[in-house]
C-alpha cells in the first residue's frame, strides 16, 4: 500500500462500488478514482451503459434491485459504496420515475448494505442542498445541523428528504459504517447539465420581477474532489459542498455578460412556468422559489475536515461564461463515447492487451479533464 | 491547519485532545477556526455575501438618507464611542413609525459621527424578503432578514454591528398616543443571540422617530386587503399612495448611545439561564425607557427640539 492514506482509525476505501456509473457523477468519480493505485476495485453498477471512457471500472447492468446488488457487494468484498444516483432536475426525468430512483432506489442500495454479513464499512451518499428547501424565513446560510423550516413543497425536495432520511436511518442502525452526506449546491461547470446552467445559456437570463435571489454555486470539479475526498479520508457526517461567496442573480448575470429578463411575474410564478416549460424554457419547480428568496449554505464543515475549494462561486460562474463563450467554436470537437460491452471485456479480459497502468504519473492527470476523456 | 483540495496531501491532523475537562477550551478554539474559515473577501465584487452592495449604499447615503439626516431630522448623536470600534455588537433600539427612518438615521450616525465607522447591519423582517422590489433592495442597503442564525453569524462569526429592534411589530404598530412606551421585548432573543456570540449588547434611544411618522390608526380591513403587514393611517399615507410611507413630519432627531453591556462576564453558557436572559433583557428595555424620558422630559419642542 502506498505511503498516502487516511488516518489511521479510518477505512481509507480499498474496494470501491459505484452507484449509478452512467450518471455524471458516477462516471466522472469513477474516472478520478482509477488514478488512486491504493483502490484496488472499482465496480459500477447502474440501469444503462456507462456514458464515460473508464479504464479498469468494472461495470455490472444491475436494476435497482437489492438482492442483486448486495450479491455483488459481497462478492466482490465492497469496504466502500458510494451512491450518486440522485436525481435533483424534475425537468430531466419523469416525476415517478425519480421517485423511483430518489427513495426506493436509496432504499434499495442501503438495503444492499446492511445486515451483519455486509463488508460496507463505508457509505457515501450525494445529496442536494434542496434538502434544505427554499422559503421566505430561512436563515441567510445553512449550516449542516438546520432542519428545513417547511414542509417539502415540490416533488424533488419531498424525494432528498425521503432518501436522506433513510441514510440517516442507515446510520444508526449500522454504526460500525461510516455514513458521510454531500449536500451539493447548485452545480456549475463546462461539462455537467443543470437547470441553472440550462437557463443561463438563454441570450436572456429570466428573473422574477422586484426579486434578486442569493446564489450560491459548486464546480463541478469541486463536486467530484468532494465525493473523492470522502472516500479517501474518514469524513463521517453530514457537510454542505458549496463554494464559497453567494452571488446575487443579478451579478451572475453581468458576470455571465447576459442581459437580465425580469419577466417572471412576483406572483403566480408556479401558474406560469407550465406554460413557459411547453415553450421551452424549462425552470423545474424546485427552482422557482430559488429564483425568489435564493440560499446559501454554510460550507466551512467540510473545508474544516481538509477539504479545499478549487473555486469560489464568483469563479465557477465566470468559468462557466467562458465555456459558453467558447462552446459555438469547441462544440463536437471533445467527441462523444459510446460504451460496448464487448471491446470493454476485451481490453480488460484479453490476453493480448496491456494491463491498464494505475500509474502514479495518472494522477495529476485528474485535476485537469476539461472534456472528461 | 493547511486545507487541501484533493485527497492525495498527508491526512488531516485530528483533535486527539478532544476528551477531558478541557471541553469547553476547545469548543471555543473550534469557534475560532471555524470562524477563520469563512469565505475571504474577493475584492473585485461589488456585494457581499449577505447580497450588501457599497455602491447602492453610497448612493442612498449621499443622498436620501443624508438630506432626512442633516436637513429634515436635524439628527444629534450623544455617546457614539459606546458603539465598539472592532468585534461584534448588537445595538438594540426603540422603534416606531410607519415605515420607520431610525435604523437608517442610526446606521448614518455611526458612519458619520464613529471614529472607527463601521457598515451597520439592520434587521428586518421575513415579510420583506417576499415583497417584490423591497426583496431587491433592502440587501442592498444592509438589512437582514431577522433570523437567529443571521444575528449569530454577523454577530460572532464575522464581529459585525448588527441592530435589532426587539419590538418588532408591536413597535411599528404602536399609535401616535402611545408614543415613547417601549412595548413588550418580545422573548429576549436578542440577548440570547448577544450572549451566545459573546459580543456587547448597547442600548439605543431615538427621540423624534415617533413624532416623524406618526400613526393615528392601523387598518385591519386594508391589512388584510393588501396583504401588507400593517396598514397604518398616517399624515401621509395612503393618501399618497406608497411614497406617502417616506413622507415624514420634520421632527427634531436624538439618538443616544448607552453604555455597552458586556455578556462575556455573565458565566460560561449565559444563554442557557433563562431567568438571567429574561433580566438582562428587562435591564435593556428599562435603560432604554428611562433615556428616553430623561430626553423627552428636556425636549422642549417636537420639531426645533
Amino acid at each position: 500500500m502506498s505511503e498516502i492514506e487516511g488516518p489511521p482509525q479510518g477505512h481509507p476505501a480499498r474496494r470501491v462500488l459505484i452507484t449509478g456509473l452512467a450518471s455524471y457523477w458516477g462516471g466522472r468519480l469513477a474516472q478520478a478514482l482509477e488514478a488512486f493505485a491504493e483502490i484496488e476495485a472499482i465496480v459500477g453498477v447502474d440501469t444503462r451503459d456507462p456514458t464515460r471512457e473508464l479504464e479498469r471500472t468494472e461495470y455490472v447492468k444491475v436494476s435497482n434491485q437489492h438482492s442483486l446488488i448486495a450479491r455483488i457487494v459481497r462478492a466482490a468484498r465492497i469496504d466502500t459504496v458510494i451512491d450518486t444516483r440522485l436525481v435533483v432536475d424534475s425537468t430531466t426525468t419523469g416525476r415517478r420515475q425519480a421517485h423511483e430512483n430518489n427513495v426506493i432506489g436509496t432504499m434499495n442500495v442501503l438495503a444492499a448494505c446492511s445486515g451483519p454479513s455486509s463488508p460496507v464499512r463505508k457509505f457515501i451518499f450525494k445529496s442536494s442542498a434542496h434538502v434544505y428547501g427554499c422559503e421566505q424565513d430561512d436563515p441567510a446560510f445553512f449550516t449542516e445541523g438546520m432542519s428545513r423550516s417547511h414542509r417539502p413543497s415540490t416533488a424533488i425536495e419531498r424525494d432528498v428528504v425521503e432518501a436522506e432520511a433513510s441514510v440517516v436511518d442507515f446510520a444508526t442502525k449500522q454504526p460500525e459504517v461510516d455514513v458521510t452526506v454531500l449536500r451539493c449546491a447548485n452545480v456549475l461547470g463546462p461539462d455537467v447539465q443543470t437547470a441553472f446552467s440550462r437557463m443561463f445559456s438563454l441570450p436572456l437570463v429570466p428573473m422574477v420581477l422586484g426579486f434578486d435571489p442569493r446564489l450560491q454555486f459548486v464546480h463541478e470539479d469541486d463536486v467530484v474532489h468532494a465525493l473523492e475526498h470522502a472516500a479517501i479520508s474518514r469524513v463521517p457526517g453530514v457537510y454542505n459542498v458549496a463554494a464559497d461567496g453567494v452571488l446575487a442573480l443579478s451579478e451572475v448575470i453581468g458576470l455571465l455578460g447576459k442581459r437580465p429578463a425580469p419577466l417572471l411575474p412576483p406572483w403566480g410564478t408556479g401558474l406560469l412556468a407550465g406554460p413557459l416549460r411547453s415553450l421551452g424554457l424549462r425552470i423545474p419547480d424546485e427552482m422557482l422559489n430559488q429564483l425568489r428568496f435564493g440560499r446559501g449554505i454554510d460550507n466551512r464543515r467540510y473545508k474544516a475536515s481538509g477539504f479545499e475549494y478549487g473555486a469560489t462561486s464568483r469563479e465557477t460562474v465566470t468559468s462557466y461564461a467562458e465555456h459558453l463563450r467558447l462552446h459555438p467554436i469547441l462544440r463536437g470537437i471533445e467527441g462523444s463515447y459510446t460504451y460496448e460491452g464487448e471491446v470493454e471485456r476485451f481490453l480488460r479480459r484479453s490476453p493480448l492487451t496491456r494491463p491498464p497502468s494505475p500509474a502514479a504519473d495518472d494522477r495529476s492527470g485528474t485535476e485537469k479533464e476539461p472534456f472528461g476523456i | 491547519m493547511a486545507p487541501r483540495r484533493t485527497s492525495l496531501a498527508p491526512p488531516v491532523p485530528s483533535s486527539p485532545e478532544a476528551e477531558g475537562n478541557a471541553e469547553l477550551a476547545l469548543d471555543v478554539s473550534e469557534r475560532e477556526r471555524m470562524r477563520a474559515l469563512l469565505p475571504a473577501v474577493e475584492p473585485d465584487r461589488q456585494l457581499n455575501d449577505w447580497g450588501r452592495s457599497e455602491r447602492v449604499e453610497r448612493v442612498f447615503d449621499a443622498t436620501l438618507v443624508e438630506f432626512f439626516y442633516r436637513y429634515w431630522f436635524r439628527c444629534e448623536v450623544e455617546g457614539v464611542e459606546n458603539v465598539p470600534a472592532e468585534g461584534g455588537a448588537l445595538l438594540v433600539s426603540n422603534h416606531s413609525g410607519a415605515l420607520p427612518p431610525d435604523a437608517a438615521m442610526i446606521g448614518k450616525a455611526i458612519r458619520d459621527e464613529h471614529p472607527d465607522p463601521r457598515p451597520l447591519y439592520m434587521t428586518v423582517e421575513h415579510f420583506f424578503k417576499g415583497y417584490p422590489g423591497f426583496s431587491t433592495l433592502l440587501p442592498k442597503i444592509g438589512c437582514v432578514p431577522a433570523h437567529p442564525a443571521n444575528v449569530h453569524r454577523l454577530l460572532f462569526d464575522e464581529r459585525q454591528l448588527v441592530l435589532v429592534f426587539p419590538e418588532g411589530r408591536k413597535g411599528t404598530e404602536k399609535l401616535i398616543k402611545d408614543r415613547y412606551r417601549v412595548q413588550r421585548f418580545g422573548r429576549g432573543g436578542f440577548v440570547e443571540a448577544a450572549m451566545r456570540a459573546q459580543a456587547q449588547l448597547v442600548p439605543v434611544c431615538v427621540v423624534g422617530a415617533e413624532e416623524a411618522a406618526p400613526v393615528f390608526a392601523q387598518s385591519k380591513l386594508m391589512q388584510r386587503l393588501t396583504g401588507l403587514l400593517y396598514f397604518p393611517i398616517t399624515p401621509t399615507f395612503p393618501w399618497l399612495g406608497p411614497a406617502g410611507m417616506l413622507g415624514y413630519l420634520p421632527a427634531k432627531f436624538r439618538i443616544r448611545f448607552l453604555d455597552p453591556i458586556d455578556t462575556t462576564r455573565m458565566g460560561s453558557e449565559p444563554a442557557e439561564d433563562k431567568a438571567l436572559v429574561q433580566s438582562v433583557a428587562q435591564e435593556v428595555r428599562a435603560r432604554i425607557q428611562e433615556g428616553l424620558h430623561e430626553m423627552v422630559g428636556k425636549r422642549k419642542s417636537v420639531w426645533l427640539g
